[in-house]
């Protein structure tokens, strides 16, 4: 049985709005529908989507803080809204742009309050603080209070905090909003060695799609409350319908290259871009091009995930 | 059912603990601590002040003389004390969903309630208390005291905290439909302590009966000090109404329990 279990999962929010005088008009909206899904243990994947398309309704639903409209749902055999308590011991949840920590004490306070709380067994915590701290590099932040901390050193704060009790699902909301880009960097490499050494899942959402080239093998993209991709990153730039592109600068200024497969997008003097399907070698193209035109130089242009997935919500 | 007993024998232990952290927190900033502690005894202590002054000027209020009307305002006084000092923090549910603290909350294995009530524990919150039992102790020194009174005045005030502390539950729990509705809250918990720091033999009789059966806060002093000093009801309601405060109390209770839950599912339902 999969450790998350989604099936046409629904969620509608009823909204009143004022219609003229004392009369209010009452509109469904539906947050998320048709949810399906399901996430094995250890997978690490990407929620995107962009705002309001339904990705904090649906943590909110894993997480149990929202009872859903209909449909299925379970997290690790429990149904979340029912077993709401029973299910946070074996879940980590992090909202990146708040703090759970005590504001104005050392981490160490918020950490050994959590170690009650949860009732991890003492050898337990001790042995995960020691790695967390290790890992994260808390060492000497462990006695600072929590308001003299960076937004980085409090991200790692709280990202320690929602992992003393070994759950099973990590929940990150945004983890890398607002950091520099070395903290940003570090921080994708903890995750890295967590998901991949301790097995624990994780589902991140974020609007930063380098987290997830960076760190996810499979991507859901859901807009208007709908799963509109899921799968690997490969296949999110197939399905995006992508294309790579071929800069060629040729010697001399021509007329628009013609070779099979592919179709010049632009030409800029001596320079001509080509498009072709992303799935497609570039190999046959470039030598169909060499032996008809002086070519001076060759270069390749990946595809950006950006435009890939603005093409999938334009669609939706 | 025992589950339900496991959660409600660890829920202390698990308040002090949240709660401890917090008197730690304001700790951090310790002159703020001391002067707010400060200034909340000086501020219960002028409240009596004024209300000692005025009843010097006229002498009594309606035939109680200044003792009585300090047992009443003592009594009244120890039970918004403890309801504040122990769940006070409920008022501010409205705030949690604002900013979101509420779903933290939510995902932490211990039960929302304990986590609301113990949220922002304010050890200067004593003072109201202190002054409290000081101007109770000062008036119980003129009592007659029997031992079914002595009884009698040990169940007023254990049931004027719960009576309290169901009304600020009961009434924080509109904050799940109206965000910013504390003020309204405000005005029973608040409001019903200001009513019962006097005689209520001066308010109208229907304000009696709406304190009596609608709001029951008169049972968190006014029944049970009659009886303390030998009165009976100006209005004729029965004498053993003086050792009815704990059942109103266990049933307000039950309300604010049957509120709180109502509240939460409202809020898991909707998510706002």
């Amino acid at each position: 049985m999969p450790l998350i279990d989604v099936r046409d999962l629904e969620r509608t929010f009823v909204v009143r709005k004022r219609a003229g005088g004392m009369r209010r008009t009452r509109t469904e909206v539906h947050a998320v529908r048709d949810l399906t899904f399901s996430v094995e243990a250890g997978e690490m994947v990407g929620y995107i989507g962009p705002n309001g398309a339904g990705k904090s309704t649906t943590i909110k639903m894993l997480t149990g803080i929202l009872v859903p409209t209909a449909g299925h749902l379970h997290v690790a055999g429990l149904e979340p809204s029912r077993h709401r308590t029973e299910l946070a011991r074996r879940i980590g949840v992090v909202f990146g742009q708040r703090t759970t920590l005590w504001w104005d004490l050392p981490l160490h306070d918020s950490f050994e309050l959590l170690q009650k709380i949860y009732r991890i067994p003492i050898e337990r915590y001790r042995a995960n603080l020691a790695a967390y701290v290790e890992l994260l590099d808390l060492g000497d932040l462990l006695d600072t209070p929590v308001r003299q901390l960076s937004l980085g050193q409090r991200m790692r704060g709280d990202i320690t905090a929602a992992l003393l009790h070994d759950p099973e699902i990590l929940y990150l909301d945004e983890p890398t909003i607002g950091l520099d880009v070395v903290s940003k960097g570090r921080l994708r490499e903890f995750l890295r060695t967590l998901n991949a050494e301790r097995g624990i899942t994780l589902l991140l959402t974020t609007h930063d799609l380098q987290d997830i080239e960076a760190l996810c093998r499979r991507v859901m993209v859901i807009d208007h409350g709908t799963l509109v991709f899921d799968g690997d990153l490969a296949a999110l730039h197939r399905k995006g319908g992508s294309t790579r592109t071929l800069v060629v600068d040729l010697l001399d200024e021509a007329a628009p290259i013609e070779v099979p497969g592919a179709t010049v997008r632009r030409v800029e003097g001596p320079r001509q871009w080509l498009s072709f399907p992303s799935d497609a070698s570039a190999a046959p193209i470039i030598s169909a091009v060499a032996a008809s035109y002086a070519v001076a130089d060759l270069s390749i242009q990946e595809p950006e995930i950006e435009d890939v997935i603005r093409d999938l919500y334009g669609r939706a | 059912m025992g589950e339900v007993l496991a959660v409600v024998r660890e829920a202390p232990r698990q308040y002090a603990r949240i709660a401890r952290l917090w008197v730690r927190s304001s700790l951090a900033y310790r002159a703020s601590f001391v002067m707010l502690t400060l200034a909340s005894l000086l501020l219960t202590f002028l409240d009596f002040v004024g209300l000692a002054l005025m009843l010097h000027l006229i002498g009594d209020l309606d035939g109680f003389a200044l003792w009585e009307i300090a047992l009443l305002y003592g009594a009244s006084g120890i039970g918004i004390g403890v309801a504040d000092l122990l769940i006070g923090s409920v008022e501010q549910i409205g705030q949690h969903i604002r900013s979101g603290t509420l779903d933290a909350m939510m995902v932490r294995p211990v039960p929302l309630i304990v986590q609301v009530c113990a949220d922002r524990f304010a050890i200067r919150r004593l003072g109201r208390i202190t002054q409290a039992v000081a101007v109770f102790a000062w008036a119980a020194w003129s009592v007659d005291w029997t031992p079914s009174k002595v009884v009698v005045a040990l169940l007023m005030v254990v049931s004027a905290s719960a009576i309290f502390f169901a009304l600020f539950v009961t009434f924080s729990c509109i904050q799940f439909w109206t965000q910013d509705a504390s003020e309204f809250a405000n005005a029973f918990t608040y409001g019903g302590n200001t009513m019962t720091q006097y005689p209520l033999s001066i308010f109208p009789s229907e304000v009696l009966k709406s304190l009596t059966f609608v709001i029951p806060v008169a049972f968190a002093n006014w029944y049970p000090c009659l009886y303390l000093l030998d009165r009976e009801d100006p209005f004729g309601m029965p004498e053993w109404f003086a050792v009815a405060p704990p059942f109103v109390a266990a049933l307000m209770c039950v309300v604010a329990v049957l509120a709180w839950r109502t509240g939460v599912r409202r809020y898991t339902s909707t998510g706002s």
